[in-house]
């Protein structure tokens, strides 16, 4: 019997997109007129007016009078509601907030149109950092919050004085990862089609959750849900900035009905840059009380988060400082923490959530901890995790979060056999004898994924997410159809998927077609976000599956006459067990359809299924190990080696699981060592072409060595725990700890992200004697 | 992310590109590879009215070899240099040079003249240019001019070149068979413009430095020459301690510019560093 899951199936999405047949946003916006949004230009002014030539078709918040403004709500006394215009209505509060929309014929047209309007808008003082906006009589990004803080979230066990006044050694440091984007390859848009013999509008977006996107539409331009349908063509990647609402697609539904047409907006890589969601812009006092046995006993932070001009919608700013309040913790044994977690509100930007979301710098936090009490201690950093990692299941946190059964002390103590430490403490003393700086980096850290309605509603979200509906049905012909409300982008999802119900139902998952993306064709769903869809939507899949497949044995019973019980359902084809008596699943299916008359009494025509899931939630866990080189007199860092050590429970698809290892750890370099988006003092961004902003290219990207281990929890149905984002969560860290490392004998600790030659340079450079020691 | 509204030429001779650039003047660029024209009007930084595409005149494509010197066409692409074009040190410094110089599309596209007309100054062939003493042969209606590099470069993006006047070719002196060179350099990434770097010529006889030329880029408003360290090297003997002398001297002797990816201080760092290790690599080879 051959089991689909656990092979390394090649993608069925891949074929057209690897030969340009793939089919993206811009590829549907043919014979339709072109959007250019006019944005603000200052970080904080008042409009005074907006003046256009009479033959530019251009449109104003005063046009958009009744569209309502975006409210992201969450349920808490800590958090303060935050209004936003889709477009900017008397005030603006960061460069590149949409103020106007030009229509044209092309988008060349489009851009000419939009030179001639002239914004007039009197600039006042602005903000951008958050240590900024904290200081009294800093300037007001919004009137009702006169000190810019939008979540002041505060959490104490008992003991937490008594902990550090008790304690051997209290580690105290600042950590910072400044301002990224998830710089998708493919940049933002939609195309909206206005049909005029219905009304309805079809939004084509680049998106990551059609649903939830037709329901804030329709709730803010006023109009009938089933007005709207919400398809997703292609997507050139999101990593989250495609998952909260781009108020630009608002003002496309809009034009296109009020102009009763077709629109297009396909957004730039500048307008991306500058004006899509930005993402991390963290900083964080940690102090942390270690017992003479190198024992955490107790933490406390205080975590900053700049949360831009806005709030997103639906997970709200509070996503960010909510979820590392929650999770610092990490996979750490101790019980005794107390932190104060605030979201501030700057002339930047928004924030959504990216890969990660707050685990890459909460990582980063506490694996820099870890280190910095290793150095107190005198012992290796392998040895002071393995005296703290999580051992014990389920283990419940400080914060209350119980975590499943992983392999922390197993991921780490294989990750440090593969590397060979003790070898490579002698090749680096070596290596220091001849001028060069070798170091290593370790990370263990939990990635919580599966996030079901439970664990969001503990958020206090006004728009709860968790669950996930899979439709199935096989056709007369026996093929098979899932139609998923989870949305995925580049995942390889459909695959996974198809083997999950392969497996179910004994079809070749070459025979099973997902459909996804058409909020016409797919019932209600979340999307595709928070490493949550081989779970929730694979859960829902195989429950579904299961269905269909009792109502084939039962069928396939009746046919051969035989007991439910003793069908066995492999190959396509329904045996009775131990026998050679069997029938082909698609004989069967033609029966369900065509024949319906000789089925058993009462069972119904037709072989569908529709099943639900919403688990609790899981965790995959990993370790990952850096290698580098750095070179003090450049600040160059070389990363030589990269090992991966993880658990994500049963691996549907290990292909997937590796190439989802590798997007994450590339992502993750990017945030450690290059990408940065950088505000001027005037509020302005420098970083608006990938001249300017530079993700690492393969050349910067070592080979990765991965390895698997498969704890298997009964937390989820399939076994399989996510990991979309455990890559860009734990290689941060892993890396910043090798170039602390390789930097020791200067003296040098760093705790900021990203680490540039210029930045790293600098601290080697202070810490000279005198000019020439490198020279 | 469009360009602006602009009128385009395709030319099939010199005297036809400067008869275009006669009639237009200010409002004509000469587009050859469009690796920073055509980014610079997507992004609308760069507006002209006129488009002269010089890509078909195969007049401008050629490397010549003349015995001393060597003619390189400035339609030649980059790509050209990736193998020696010419026997020796001259040839094998070119080669060092045209690796560093962007990613493969790029050097398959832009071209030697393109590069040294547009003048970043952390271009690899504005500081091969200033290195070698490059003579640039212009043209235009009135006649031809030759402008020594010194002349040539005289501020980001801003060179002699006259609005009407074409670039057609340049002149690198060859090198002695004995010449040792060095090209250091050092980037974000692979592929990025240069936060600095360095390019020596040493020739070393009887255990002293008998001719020592350095350039530096990416770290002023042009490429620079370090004359006080020439004159330094020159008679010294070559080792460490008079390299690390004249890596100091070669860094201070400029006026440094910074941006978001290196401050002033940091690429005058970079520059001692590599201008140091380009003496070294030379002196190993």
């Amino acid at each position: 019997m051959t089991r689909w899951v656990g092979q390394s199936l090649l993608r069925f999405e891949d074929p057209p997109l690897l030969t340009g047949e793939g089919r993206f946003v811009a590829d549907l916006a043919s014979r339709v007129a072109f959007l250019r949004f006019l944005r603000s230009p200052v970080p904080r002014g008042r409009i005074v007016s907006i003046d256009g030539p009479v033959d530019v078709t251009l449109f104003t918040a005063k046009d958009l009078e009744k569209v309502r403004p975006i409210r992201p709500l969450l349920h808490r006394e800590d958090y303060r509601p935050v209004d936003q215009p889709v477009l900017a209505r008397d005030e603006v509060r960061f460069v590149g907030e949409p103020v106007a929309v030009v229509v044209a014929g092309s988008p060349e047209e489009a851009e000419d149109a939009a030179e001639q309007v002239y914004l007039n808008i009197d600039p006042l003082d602005h903000v951008t950092s958050a240590s900024d906006a904290l200081r009294g009589g800093a300037p007001e990004v919004h009137d009702h919050i006169p000190d810019n803080v939008v979540v002041d979230a505060r959490l104490a066990t008992p003991g937490v004085e008594e902990a550090f006044g008790a304690a051997e050694e209290v580690v105290e440091f600042e950590v910072r990862s400044r301002r990224e984007s998830a710089l998708p390859l493919e940049a933002r848009g939609s195309v909206a089609t206005y049909d005029r013999r219905s009304g309805r509008v079809t939004l084509a977006a680049s998106i990551q959750s059609p649903h939830v996107v037709r329901t804030v539409i329709a709730d803010l331009l006023g109009m009938a849900e089933s007005d709207l349908r919400v398809v997703v063509p292609d997507v050139g990647g999101a990593f989250g900035q495609k998952f909260c609402l781009a108020v630009e697609d608002v003002v496309t539904v809009w034009v296109a009905r009020h102009l009763r047409t077709s629109v297009a907006w396909i957004e730039d890589r500048r307008e991306n840059l500058l004006s899509s969601f930005h993402s991390r812009d963290h900083s964080y006092r940690i102090r942390g009380a270690f017992g003479a046995d190198g024992r955490l006993v107790a933490i406390d932070a205080d975590l900053v988060c700049n949360i831009g001009a806005y709030s997103c919608y639906p997970v709200t700013c509070g996503v960010e400082p909510l979820m590392a309040m929650v999770e610092l913790p990490g996979p750490y044994d101790f019980q005794t923490y107390r932190v104060r977690s605030r979201g501030v509100t700057t002339n930047t930007c928004p924030m959504a959530p990216y890969r990660g979301v707050s685990r890459p710098v909460i990582t980063l936090a506490m694996e820099r901890l870890m280190d910095q009490a290793a150095d107190r201690f005198g012992i290796e950093a392998a040895e002071i995790r393995r005296r703290n990692l999580i051992r014990r299941f389920p283990y419940t946190s400080a914060t209350g979060l119980v975590y499943d059964e992983g392999s922390y002390l197993a991921s780490l103590d294989r990750a440090t056999k593969e590397f060979d430490l003790p070898g490579f403490r002698e090749r680096q003393a070596a290596a220091r004898q001849d001028g060069r700086y070798l170091g290593v980096g370790f990370s263990t850290f939990s990635e919580r994924t599966g996030y079901g309605t439970a664990a969001f509603a503990a958020r206090s979200m006004d728009v709860t997410p968790g669950y996930e509906t899979v439709d199935l049905s096989m056709d007369p012909s026996g093929y098979v159809e899932a139609r998923i409300g989870a949305s995925p982008h580049g995942q390889g999802l459909g695959t996974s998927l198809a083997q999950l119900i392969g497996d179910e139902l004994g079809v070749d998952p070459a025979k099973v077609r997902i459909v996804h993306g058409d909020t016409d064709r797919t019932p209600y769903g979340w999307g595709t976000f928070a490493s949550r869809s081989l779970v929730i939507a694979g859960g829902a899949a195989k429950l579904a599956a299961a269905h269909l497949h009792s109502k084939l044995a039962a069928i396939a019973a009746d046919q051969l006459e035989a007991a439910p019980e003793d069908i066995a359902i492999s190959g396509g084809v329904a045996r009775v067990a131990g026998t050679d008596s069997g029938v082909s699943i698609s004989r069967l299916a033609r029966l369900a359809y065509h024949s319906s008359h000789r089925l058993e009494q009462g069972m119904t025509p037709g072989l569908s299924a529709v099943a639900t899931y919403d688990p609790n939630g899981t965790f995959s866990n990993a370790c990952h190990v850096a290698q580098v080189e750095v070179d003090p007199e450049t600040g160059g860092v070389r990363i030589d080696r990269f090992i991966v050590v993880e658990d994500a429970g049963v691996l549907i698809n290990p292909m997937i699981v590796d190439g989802q290892l590798h997007g994450g750890v590339t992502q993750g370099i990017a945030g450690a060592l290059y990408e940065e988006i950088v505000y001027d003092a005037e509020g302005n961004i420098l970083t608006t072409s990938l001249q300017d902003y530079l993700p690492p290219t393969l050349t910067e990207v070592p080979d990765l060595e991965i390895h698997h281990l498969e704890t298997v929890s009964d937390a989820t149905l399939t076994g399989a725990k996510g990991l979309g984002e455990g890559g860009a969560i734990g290689a941060p860290a892993a890396i910043i700890n090798a170039i602390s490392d390789a930097l020791r004998p200067l003296g040098i600790e760093v705790n900021e992200t990203p680490a540039t030659p210029e930045r790293l340079r600098s601290l080697v450079r202070r810490r000279e004697n005198g000019e020439r020691t490198f020279a | 992310m469009k360009p602006a509204r602009f009128d385009y030429h395709q030319v099939r001779s010199v005297a036809e590109a400067v008869a275009v650039l006669n009639r237009y003047g200010y409002d004509a660029k000469i587009l050859a590879g469009g690796q920073s024209l055509v980014p610079a009007m997507n992004f609308r930084l760069a507006r002209p009215e006129v488009l002269v595409d010089v890509n078909n005149v195969a007049e401008l494509d050629h490397i010549t070899d003349d015995g001393g010197t060597i003619r390189i066409g400035s339609l030649t692409r980059h790509v050209a240099f990736e193998q020696p074009t010419v026997d020796g040190p001259l040839g094998h410094l070119l080669t060092m040079a045209a690796h560093h110089v962007g990613h493969l599309p790029i050097r398959v596209r832009g071209t030697f003249g393109g590069s040294l007309a547009h003048a970043d100054p952390a271009a690899e062939w504005c500081v091969i240019a200033a290195l070698l003493d490059a003579e640039m042969v212009t043209r235009s209606v009135a006649g031809s001019r030759t402008v020594p590099a010194r002349d040539f470069f005289h501020t980001v993006f801003t060179t002699d070149l006259a609005p009407d006047e074409l670039l057609v070719e340049t002149r690198l002196g060859k090198l002695s068979a004995f010449a040792k060179v060095g090209f250091q350099q050092f980037s974000r990434r692979a592929g990025d413009f240069a936060l600095a770097m360095s390019a020596v010529v040493l020739e070393i006889r009887d255990g002293k430095i008998a001719e020592a030329r350095i350039a530096m880029g990416g770290v002023s408003d042009r490429p620079v020459r370090a004359d006080e360290s020439e004159d330094f090297l020159r008679g010294r003997p070559a080792d460490r301690e008079v390299f690390v002398e004249a890596s100091h001297l070669a860094a201070d002797g400029f006026e440094a510019i910074g941006d978001i990816h290196g401050s002033p201080e940091y690429r005058r760092d970079l520059a001692r560093v590599l201008t140091r290790r380009a003496l070294e690599q030379a002196t190993a080879s």
